[in-house]
């Protein structure tokens, strides 16, 4: 039934982003980049992709970070576009992707506020996909409670803050466990909000957040070994949602290393694979720590679990690429919009990955980027 | 007179010789002794520069691995310098300075001291937090070889200074003090020759000029002798004055 009316409001912005997604980069411009002897070339090979001159005017050297803000700017200029023309269910759409990126514009302008920080450089600091009208009145807050009265008052985060926290809570706590715990909130509301959707965006997003919140609660249990997060407070950050609710999430809530990790992951057969690593597996870590080997030598055991957990995240990388460009094979629905924007931002960080590499004169390592189409 | 060479302005008694003696000798072995330091000290300069060498390659390499694990790092999780930065709050890398003592001379040297447990180990909770970590190890063991490069090149300047001057000190010794003080014992020994050769010589004046008196008095005797033969009988006038130089004292030298 939505098929038959969904061209009627999202037809044109739909044909947009899947112009869009016809411009991000191949495989094949993609070796092209990785050619580059410096990063004069690298410009020089952007230059004839969709990217076109959105270098030309920075005067040389470029730094990467130039490149990744340059790029993520092109990107939201797209995003805003797209946002722009959007009505309603998109628009709201729309606006809980962006909620994703106020949560870490608001803990960025908590953790500077308490410091007391100078507002402008925060602002500066803050991701333009996150940024809404009244972020910097958040900047005026000078003690906690009042800072947690505007935040409920001006953000459109305030349900999260409301569910997950008390003032006291925002000096007690530390910000990384605000970040995460109110992350959990937004992944489990937009899960609901895609749910009400119905029809096939229900489908293409629920399968994407649920991939979402299952690493995230994978990645969590992993980085909190040896550290002061309590197993109860490690369990309280896991999102209700996903492929590993409720059995794996508990299972991951007890975990103490990274095999008690992989048993808990064990009922899903695509995140089995993550942990396997097999003499086909990318050889990203085995480089790393090679390399390494000689300065690290003295904690070798404690390596061994990251550069694991390094080709985890990559694998996790992956699997996100291959789960948004299955996005892109169903019609009529919103899952594309968020799956471009992943794409894209997947884009720009094998770019300056890319030009990293370039920059540092590591091309052993140049490959290890996740290409998208 | 040994008029080649500065010597020093003393007067040339024999007191004097044997001070000047006792101070070459001592001259001597303080050349001695500080030539021995300057070698101590050039073998650890060496040594020094050796392990400099080293440290500035390592620093290198490990400065490289340490910038492209940021890079690993800002691949998984973005930009998280700000974070970190405010919730840093102790330093959990410090440097102690401690004191070593090289043939005489104090080193600084600098020790790593640190602490476990950091304030920001919840940095990437969500995403990439081993990445930060490996990151924080590696950057640690880059600031912990500027640590040691740092000992390394603050010894080698001290050291290079503390050579310096000890060269200083040896070639002064070797070529202004030691010959000074020789120029000076060949002075005093020659003035003492000189005064020997002088001495002997007026002696031998002396006896001349007492034989030609002796002489004298002998001629003078014969002729007074002589003419009383002559005369024969001369009335004595009271007392010849003239007779007293006939009268020979033998006490008297001169």
């Amino acid at each position: 039934m939505e098929a038959l009316f969904f061209n009627v409001d999202n037809g044109f912005l739909e044909g947009i982003v899947r112009g869009y997604k016809a411009g991000l980069l191949t495989q094949n411009q993609y070796s092209n980049l990785t050619q580059c002897e410096t990063i004069e070339d690298f410009r020089t090979q952007l230059s004839a992709t969709d990217y076109g001159n959105f270098l030309a005017n920075e005067s040389l050297p470029i730094s990467t970070s130039t490149i990744a803000d340059k790029a993520t700017q092109v990107l939201v200029d797209q995003f805003n576009f797209l946002r722009s023309n959007a009505v309603a269910p998109l628009s709201k759409f729309f606006d809980y992707i962006t909620y994703a990126y106020m949560i870490d514009n608001v803990i960025l302008l908590i953790t500077g506020t308490l410091h007391e920080r100078n507002t402008q450089e925060l602002l500066e600091r803050c991701h333009p996909l996150g940024v809404f009208e009244t972020l910097p009145a958040l900047c005026v807050a000078t003690n906690v409670e009042e800072l947690y009265r505007t935040a409920l008052v001006e953000t459109p985060l305030a349900p999260y803050f409301r569910e997950c926290f008390s003032a006291s809570d925002l000096d007690d706590l530390n910000i990384e466990i605000i970040r995460n715990t109110l992350y959990k909130a937004y992944l489990e509301d937009f899960y609901e909000f895609c749910g009400t959707l119905g029809g096939p965006t229900a489908e293409v997003m629920q399968r994407i957040l649920a991939f979402e919140a299952d690493r995230r609660s994978i990645n969590i249990a992993i980085n909190s070994f040896g550290t002061e997060l309590s197993k109860e407070r490690r369990a309280e950050l896991f999102p209700s949602i996903g492929r590993l609710f409720p059995a794996g999430n508990n299972a991951l809530a007890r975990a103490d290393d990274v095999e008690q990790v992989r048993q808990a992951c064990e009922g899903v057969a695509e995140y089995r694979a993550f942990f396997e690593s097999g003499p086909g597996s990318r050889g990203r870590a085995q480089n790393g720590n090679d390399s390494q080997a000689y300065l690290l030598d003295d904690n070798a055991d404690g390596l061994g679990d990251s550069s694991g957990a390094a080709e985890l995240e990559d694998r996790f990388f992956a699997h996100e690429v291959h789960l948004n460009k299955l996005a892109f094979l169903q019609q009529f629905q919103y899952g594309v919009f968020y799956a471009y924007l992943k794409l894209k931002e997947q884009e720009i960080r094998s770019l300056t990955w890319i030009a990293e590499c370039i920059a540092q004169d590591a091309r052993d390592r140049i490959q290890d980027y996740i290409p998208t189409f | 007179m040994s008029g080649a060479g500065p010597r020093e302005n003393i007067f040339p008694t024999r007191m004097a010789l044997t001070n000047t003696k006792l101070r070459l000798k001592g001259a001597q072995t303080g050349h001695s002794l500080l030539a021995k330091k300057r070698d101590a000290l050039t073998t650890r300069f060496r040594a020094i520069l050796r392990r400099v060498d080293e440290a500035k390659r390592k620093m290198g390499r490990v400065m490289q691995l340490a910038s492209f694990s940021l890079a690993e790092v800002t691949y998984a999780t973005g930009d998280i310098a700000y974070l970190v930065q405010e919730q840093a709050k102790t330093a959990t890398f410090r440097v102690k300075a401690k004191q070593e003592n090289v043939s005489g001379v104090v080193l600084p040297t600098f020790e790593v001291d640190r602490v476990p447990g950091t304030d920001f180990n919840l940095t990437g909770l969500g995403r990439g937090g081993q990445q930060v970590i490996r990151a924080k190890e590696v950057y640690a063991k880059a600031v912990e070889t500027l640590v040691e490069l740092a000992s390394l090149q603050t010894a080698f300047m001290i050291l290079d200074e503390v050579i310096r001057a000890t060269n200083r000190r040896v070639n002064a010794i070797e070529h202004v003090v030691i010959p000074r003080l020789e120029n000076t014992i060949k002075y005093i020994l020659s003035e003492l020759d000189e005064m020997d050769r002088e001495e002997f010589f007026r002696l031998k004046k002396v006896q001349g000029k007492k034989k030609r008196d002796a002489e004298t008095a002998e001629t003078q005797r014969r002729l007074l002798e002589e003419t009383q033969e002559s005369v024969d009988i001369t009335p004595e006038l009271g007392g010849g004055g003239g007779d007293l130089l006939s009268s020979k004292d033998e006490d008297v030298i001169f």
